[in-house]
C-alpha cells in the first residue's frame, strides 16, 4: 500500500448537543479513504488533545456549533502545541462568524467550514493540505 | 516508499529513538511507533526486534463477539476496574477498513472517553486496512508494543465478524468471548467458531430479559460437549492407562455466576486438543455490574493456566508470528525484482491451466532455493 489513508479525529467539544453534521461528516470522509476516528459529543480540549495524541491523526477536526469557538479552539491548539502535536492540521465546522476567522487562524487553525459545505469540499482540502504521517 | 527520503533518517536509528523514548514514558513516540507498524514502515520492524525481549510481562486479553454484543463497553468497563486496582492499561481496538474505499470509521473511543488525563490508559484505534490476517499481523504486534512499554493490561478488541475471533485467541492469553442475551439458542454454542476460541464467556447486558436464561443455556451446553469430550476421550485412550486425577482445578466458587469445571479424572493423553471449559459470566457493563468477577476471573485463568494454556497460548501465537513473517518475506522474495518475471510467468501458467498450482508452488520453493 503506498498510498496510506490520511487519519482524522472528529471531536464535538463544547456542550451542544447537535452531532448530526459531525456523524455525517465522519461517514462522508470515511467513504472518501479517510481512516476517521470519531469521538462523539461533549470533549473537554483535554480530551480532544489526548485522542489526538493516541491516535497519532494527521488531523483534527472540531465541530461546534455552540458559539464557544473563541474559547475551545485556542485552548485545543495550546494543547496540541504542548503535546509537541503542532504537526497536526486542524479545521473548524459549525457555525463560526467571518469574523472570528482571522482569530482563530492566528491561533492555528488552517482551514474554517461554514454551513453548505460538502463533504467532497472537505475531503479535497484535505487531500491536498495534510499528509498523511510515515 | 522511501520515494520522499530529504531527510529521511535511517529506519534503525529511528526505531531506536522512538523505543527509547517510548519505553520510558513518552506517549507521543509510543503512538509514533504504533503508526509506524500499522504502516508496516521498516522503523517497524527494526522497532518490534528491539522491543520483542522486553514484551512479554502483560496480561493480553483479547475480546470478541458480534457487533452491538457491547465489546467497546465492556472493554470501559474492564478499564475503570484494572483503573481500581492500580494496573495500568493499553487497547487495541480494531474497527473495519471498507473494501471499497480503504477508508474506515474507527468509533471505538466514544465510549472510552473517561481517562483523557490519566497517563497509565492508552487506547489507540487501528483500521483493519482488509490485510485478511489483519489481526494477526498489524493488531498484535502493536499489542506486544505496549505490553513492551509496561501496561499490565493490554485488552485487544476485534472487528468482531469472521475469522478475527480465531485471529485474536491466537493473539491473546485469554480470550473473552462475548454474547448478548437471546442472540441465539443452544445450538450456537456447539457449532464451531466464537465459542471454541474462548476462555470465559461473558453474556453482557445482563440487566435484559433472558441474560440468565442465555448464561444456562451456554452453561449447560459447554458442560455437555467437555463431558462428552471427556468420555470420548477416555473411550480411545490407551487400554490400562493410568487415571491419575488432575486435581482438576474443580469449580473455582466466585459466585453462582461460574460454571462448575467437569470433574472428571483426566484420562491419558489424548492428541486431540482438549476443548476448552470456558466460565461463563453475565455483566452489565453499562453500570459495572459483574466486571470485578470479570476481571478475577481473568486473573484466575492467567494464573491457573500460567504452566498450560497460557504457555500454549503464548507458542501459538510465536508461532502465527512466525509463519506469518515467513509469509511476507517469501511473498516480497517471489515478488521482488530478481524473482518476479518468472513467478508472473508461473501464475500466468496456472490461470492457463498450463500448470498446476501445486507444481507451481514446487517450482516457486525451488526457485527460492537456486
Amino acid at each position: 500500500m503506498t498510498d496510506r489513508p490520511i487519519k482524522v479525529l472528529i471531536a464535538k467539544p463544547g456542550l451542544d448537543g447537535h452531532d448530526r453534521g459531525a456523524k455525517v461528516l465522519a461517514r462522508g470522509l470515511r467513504d472518501e479513504g479517510f481512516e476517521v476516528v470519531y469521538t462523539g459529543l461533549r470533549q473537554t480540549p483535554e480530551m480532544v488533545a489526548t485522542a489526538a495524541l493516541q491516535e497519532d491523526v494527521d488531523v483534527v477536526g472540531l465541530s461546534i456549533l455552540s458559539g464557544a469557538h473563541m474559547t475551545l479552539v485556542p485552548r485545543i491548539c495550546a494543547l496540541l502545541t504542548a503535546e509537541g502535536l503542532d504537526d497536526v492540521m486542524v479545521v473548524v465546522g459549525g457555525i463560526i462568524p467571518d469574523d472570528d476567522a482571522a482569530e482563530l487562524r492566528e491561533a492555528g487553525v488552517s482551514g474554517i467550514f461554514g454551513p453548505g459545505t460538502t463533504i467532497a469540499e472537505v475531503a479535497g482540502y484535505l487531500r491536498a493540505n495534510a499528509r498523511p504521517r510515515a | 516508499m522511501g520515494a520522499s527520503g530529504v531527510q529521511t533518517p535511517d529506519p534503525a536509528e529511528r526505531a531506536r529513538e522512538l523505543t527509547d523514548a517510548a519505553t520510558t514514558g513518552d506517549r507521543r513516540a509510543l503512538a509514533r511507533l504504533l503508526t509506524a507498524i500499522e504502516n508496516r514502515s521498516a522503523v517497524a520492524e527494526a522497532a518490534l526486534r528491539r522491543l520483542y525481549p522486553m514484551a512479554g510481562a502483560a496480561h493480553l486479553v483479547g475480546i470478541t463477539g458480534a457487533p452491538g454484543a457491547g465489546k467497546s463497553t465492556l472493554v470501559a468497563a474492564l478499564i475503570a476496574e484494572a483503573r481500581k486496582a492500580g494496573r495500568s492499561v493499553g487497547v487495541v481496538a480494531v474497527d473495519p477498513s471498507s473494501p471499497i474505499t480503504g477508508g474506515a470509521l474507527l468509533g471505538d473511543r466514544v465510549r472510552m472517553q473517561a481517562y483523557a488525563s490519566d497517563r497509565d490508559v492508552f487506547i489507540r484505534s487501528m483500521a483493519s486496512r482488509g490485510h485478511a490476517g489483519g489481526l494477526a499481523s498489524t493488531s498484535a504486534a502493536a499489542a506486544s508494543v505496549l505490553d513492551a512499554c509496561g501496561f499490565d493490561l493490554v485488552l485487544l478488541e476485534t472487528v468482531g465478524t469472521g475469522q478475527s475471533e480465531v485471529e485474536v485467541a491466537a493473539a491473546a492469553d485469554t480470550t473473552v468471548v462475548l454474547e448478548a442475551p437471546e442472540m441465539g439458542d443452544e445450538i450456537q454454542a456447539i457449532k464451531a467458531g466464537l465459542l471454541e476460541v474462548a476462555d470465559i464467556v461473558v453474556v453482557n447486558k445482563g440487566d435484559r430479559p433472558g441474560a440468565q436464561r442465555t448464561a444456562s443455556q451456554l452453561r449447560a451446553m459447554l458442560v455437555a460437549v467437555a463431558r462428552v469430550g471427556a468420555a470420548d476421550r477416555a473411550h480411545h485412550g490407551p487400554a490400562g492407562s493410568t487415571v491419575a486425577g488432575s486435581g482438576a482445578a474443580g469449580s473455582v466458587a466466585a459466585g453462582s455466576e461460574v460454571v462448575d469445571r467437569a470433574a472428571s479424572p483426566a484420562p491419558a493423553p489424548d492428541p486431540r486438543p482438549r476443548p476448552k471449559q470456558p466460565e461463563v459470566l453475565v455483566t452489565t457493563a453499562t453500570t459495572g455490574g459483574g466486571i470485578p468477577e470479570l476481571l478475577a476471573s481473568l486473573d484466575r485463568h492467567r494464573a491457573a493456566g500460567r504452566d498450560s494454556s497460557v504457555a500454549a497460548a503464548r507458542l501459538a501465537r510465536a508461532e502465527a508470528q512466525v509463519w506469518a513473517i515467513l509469509e511476507d518475506r517469501m511473498r516480497a522474495e517471489l515478488s521482488g525484482p530478481e524473482r518476479r518475471a518468472g513467478t508472473e510467468a508461473v501464475l500466468r501458467a496456472v490461470a492457463d491451466h498450463e500448470l498446476d498450482p501445486f507444481a507451481a508452488v514446487d517450482r516457486l520453493l525451488g526457485s527460492l532455493r537456486g
